[in-house]
């Protein structure tokens, strides 16, 4: 187990850096599908499949889709001369290096054991809480979605001519 | 799950969360923030699942699905506004746009 965990850590660690690296954005749009299909890869060793297939279905499904449609509708724009990365990277490299450093010397001296006995979540729970106890966050998520749903469509759509 | 396991998950996590924060201080395209808000997201998500499974809990696979509708969210109204934002100031960077400057 730790052996397959470390195999999809190391696709996840290795296409997070291309992500957040490589100067074409679409690139850097497909290496994010391959985070997240090795993230629910990782969904998949924790039994909880039906979270790696929410994460399929909707981020490599959708929300990649949309990423790169909006790519494909901004590349005039971008044109090829300004550049992805910004001049500091060196500094955002001392930053994020220093906050891993700190949130690991935090988290790698405790010891996670697990509690005896300790099943995993069947999905008939899961259900029954989204309904039962979580129903207040749940309906708040899709009212969430309704705004966003409209608040996108009236952003996006502009009722001035494009070309001033 | 044994202890190894759990820790070298924490540790992707902590990972994947440090490289989208360096995503976001490097990067100036608003598309590629929006990348690397991702990643952040998916950090908190699968902590979420793995302590979830850790305690037999069902709230964190609840919460990890809430993150994920989040992040759909969050995409459609960040693209919606890059989108606009490349109609009306001719620009994608977001460090070009300063209309708000004082």
């Amino acid at each position: 187990m730790v052996v397959l965990i470390a195999a999809l850590a190391a696709l996840v660690l290795m296409s997070a850096l291309w992500v957040v690296t490589l100067r074409n954005l679409f690139r850097a749009a497909l290496s994010l599908g391959l985070v997240l299909i090795g993230v629910a890869g990782l969904f998949l060793v924790l039994e909880a499949e039906f979270l790696a297939f929410v994460q399929i279905l909707v981020y490599v499904g959708a929300i990649l889709t949309l990423v790169v449609f909006a790519i494909m509708l901004t590349s005039k724009v971008q044109g090829r001369a300004p550049d992805v990365s910004s001049r500091q990277p060196a500094v955002a490299g001392a930053v994020s290096l220093t906050l891993f450093a700190l949130l690991t010397a935090v988290t790698q001296p405790i010891v996670w054991a697990q509690a005896p006995g300790v099943a995993a979540v069947p999905l008939a729970t899961l259900g029954q809480q989204l309904v039962t106890t979580l129903v207040l966050p749940f309906e708040v998520v899709s009212l969430v979605f309704v705004a966003a749903m409209v608040g996108a469509i009236a952003i996006a759509t502009s009722t001035r001519p494009p070309e001033r | 799950m044994t202890p190894a396991a759990v820790s070298l998950v924490v540790m992707l996590s902590n990972a994947l969360f440090c490289l989208g924060v360096y995503g976001l201080l490097a990067r100036r395209h608003a598309i590629a923030l929006l990348l690397a808000i991702e990643l952040i997201l998916n950090a908190a998500a699968l902590n979420f699942v793995l302590f979830s499974r850790l305690l037999g809990h069902a709230h964190g696979q609840a919460f990890a699905l809430f993150i994920i509708a989040l992040a759909a969210c969050e995409a459609v109204v960040g693209l919606a506004i890059v989108i606009s934002l490349a109609r009306s100031a001719k620009t994608v960077f977001a460090d070009d746009v300063n209309l708000l400057r004082g």
